[in-house]
């Protein structure tokens, strides 16, 4: 369980998290959303100790973010930021590789390449792990850092804007690979989620953030209400029930 | 490119450089001790071999590392005012040091090359045009513009003479005795070797390196440490060489990639090659005298340099 408490971030007189205190669950997807600004990307950014805080709390398994020691929490925690524009000569079995680097600091064990077997099989990347990053298309690389992030074997995985730049198919497929990792290997994520539509078929949890601030959150049920998201993205919202899902309209 | 054609043809480059120059030297003479062939090779030119493919092997590693660190194709040493401060640190020794031993010559000058280095990676940070050519010819800017304090003091003080004598290349000086600082940079490259790893990771960015648990921070000053080290060391004994850590760093990794544990290895030895090369080529072309080896890398380095940007531009 990840619990965020009071968290504040200024960049000069501007707060872009202002007393910010929620919970990620295990065992679940939780997505953020809200507009651009809202702060979504900033909290995880924190929550992963890329960048500092002005105050508050983040606690992982009950224990403070300071108190991790860096490569510890490199097991327990990995977070991914929208990477597409690298233009390193990578194979992807390489850069998969690289997830096992908290474990063995980059001298490959037996155990090491079982993990980075798996986690190929796993994003279906086995017939293609020696090609180079920059030769693969938008929805392959993404698939790459993800098995990277499952080379990792972390229980929590941050990912932030996993389906920029993705078409519908390869996002879609990227999502029900996040839902039958939650599902199958009961792993934790927590996404920043743009499409409301992908955050409402495919989370457990969401959390709506508007300037810094969470203004609500709670279960699908609860948080795609026409009322709710209207006041968040300042836009009429219809919401439709498909196929038991709950589809928001807003075009 | 396979690591075994490249230590063949190492080998081979070897054997030849030691057997060209104006004294002949036979095997033979070696074999049976004649004094003077063994004179020739134990003071001029075996020591002159061994400081051609240090300088080569550091200098590329050099180059390759600080690609890494700036996730920039065009940055070496020699455009990220590196060199230039390095020179000015020499500079500045013989200044402070009336006796200037060359320890002495080398501390300064690396500590002004690790200065320069640093100043030059503040700089990127904070530039927000992330250009590939923009960022090596804001290097070379600085770069000029340490040189124009190096060479203003320099003429103030009557120096130029001797300041240019560290702007070419030249390993026709090298002779026993005047060389051995060079060794130093043999236990660098090896912790090269050991972070080459590390190297990767960091240039896939700090947020990349942060989740992979490795302190970006300390790997970015162990890198520039490195390079200002190797960079000081090699300008002090042999002097400038252009374009070494800038085109072979690119042709290795145009065939290995950029993961830097399968591709340091070849670079160093396809660095030693080079200069080894160019250092017999120099000493062919107007046998018996010799072109500076600053030249002939200049040239070709030159020309590989100018297919490099337009292969990169396509």
């Amino acid at each position: 369980m990840i619990e965020i408490r009071n968290v504040v971030k200024q960049y000069g007189d501007k707060r872009v998290l202002n007393d910010v205190s929620t919970i990620i669950d295990k065992g679940k997807i939780t997505s953020f959303i809200g507009p651009n600004g809202a702060g979504k990307s900033t909290l995880l950014s924190i929550v992963s100790r890329l960048i500092p805080k002005n105050s508050g709390e983040v606690i992982i398994d009950g224990k403070t973010l300071e108190n991790w020691p860096n490569n510890q929490l490199a097991k327990k925690l990995s977070i991914l930021k929208q990477s597409n524009h690298l233009s390193i000569k990578l194979k992807i079995r390489e850069l998969v590789s690289f997830g096992r680097f908290p474990y063995s600091n980059g001298y490959l064990t037996k155990e090491d390449e079982i993990y980075i077997d798996q986690a190929l099989d796993y994003m279906q990347l086995k017939d293609i792990q020696d090609m180079y990053l920059d030769q693969l298309s938008g929805g392959q690389r993404q698939r790459a850092f993800i098995a990277m992030v499952l080379a990792q074997n972390t229980d929590y995985i941050l990912l932030d804007e996993p389906l920029n730049n993705l078409d519908i198919k390869h996002s879609v497929e990227i999502m029900k690979m996040l839902r039958n990792l939650v599902d199958d290997l009961g792993k934790t994520i927590a996404i920043v989620i743009h499409d409301i539509n992908f955050a409402s078929c495919y989370s457990d949890h969401i959390v709506a953030l508007k300037d810094g601030k969470i203004v609500d959150e709670g279960d699908i049920d609860r948080i795609i209400r026409k009322d709710l998201l209207g006041e968040i993205y300042d836009m009429e919202f219809s919401i439709a029930d498909v196929n038991n899902m709950k589809l928001c309209v807003y075009y | 490119m396979k690591k075994r054609y490249l230590i063949l043809l190492l080998i081979l480059l070897s054997i030849v450089s030691v057997f060209i120059g104006v004294k002949d030297v036979s095997l033979r003479d070696i074999l049976s001790f004649k004094d003077e062939g063994l004179q020739v090779m134990l003071l001029s030119r075996i020591p002159r071999l061994i400081s051609i493919i240090v300088a080569g092997m550091g200098m590329s590693i050099s180059g390759l590392i600080m690609q890494s660190i700036s996730r920039n194709k065009f940055v070496s040493p020699s455009t990220a005012a590196t060199m230039d401060s390095a020179k000015l640190g020499v500079l500045i020794s013989l200044l402070l040091f009336a006796s200037s031993k060359p320890l002495h010559k080398m501390l300064v000058s690396f500590i002004f090359a690790i200065a320069g280095t640093l100043l030059f990676m503040q700089i990127l940070k904070r530039i927000k045009f992330q250009n590939a050519i923009f960022i090596p010819l804001v290097g070379i800017m600085l770069g000029n513009i340490i040189d124009s304090v190096t060479t203003f003091f320099a003429y103030k003080l009557n120096m130029i003479q001797s300041i240019s004598s560290w702007l070419q290349g030249d390993f026709s000086m090298i002779i026993k005795g005047r060389y051995e600082l060079l060794y130093i940079s043999i236990p660098l490259l090896v912790v090269a070797f050991l972070y080459a790893n590390k190297f990767t990771i960091a240039g896939m960015g700090q947020d990349f390196a942060a989740n992979l648990g490795l302190n970006y921070n300390r790997v970015v000053n162990v890198g520039v440490s490195i390079v200002a080290l190797i960079s000081s060391l090699v300008i002090i004994t042999v002097g400038r060489i252009p374009f070494l850590g800038l085109i072979v760093p690119n042709i290795v990794t145009i065939f290995q990639g950029d993961n830097m544990r399968k591709n340091i290895f070849h670079t160093a030895l396809f660095g030693a090659i080079f200069l080894l090369f160019c250092d017999i080529l120099g000493r062919i072309i107007i046998y018996p005298y010799e072109i500076p080896i600053s030249l002939t890398v200049g040239v070709i380095g030159s020309v590989i340099f100018l297919v490099l940007l337009v292969r990169g531009n396509r």
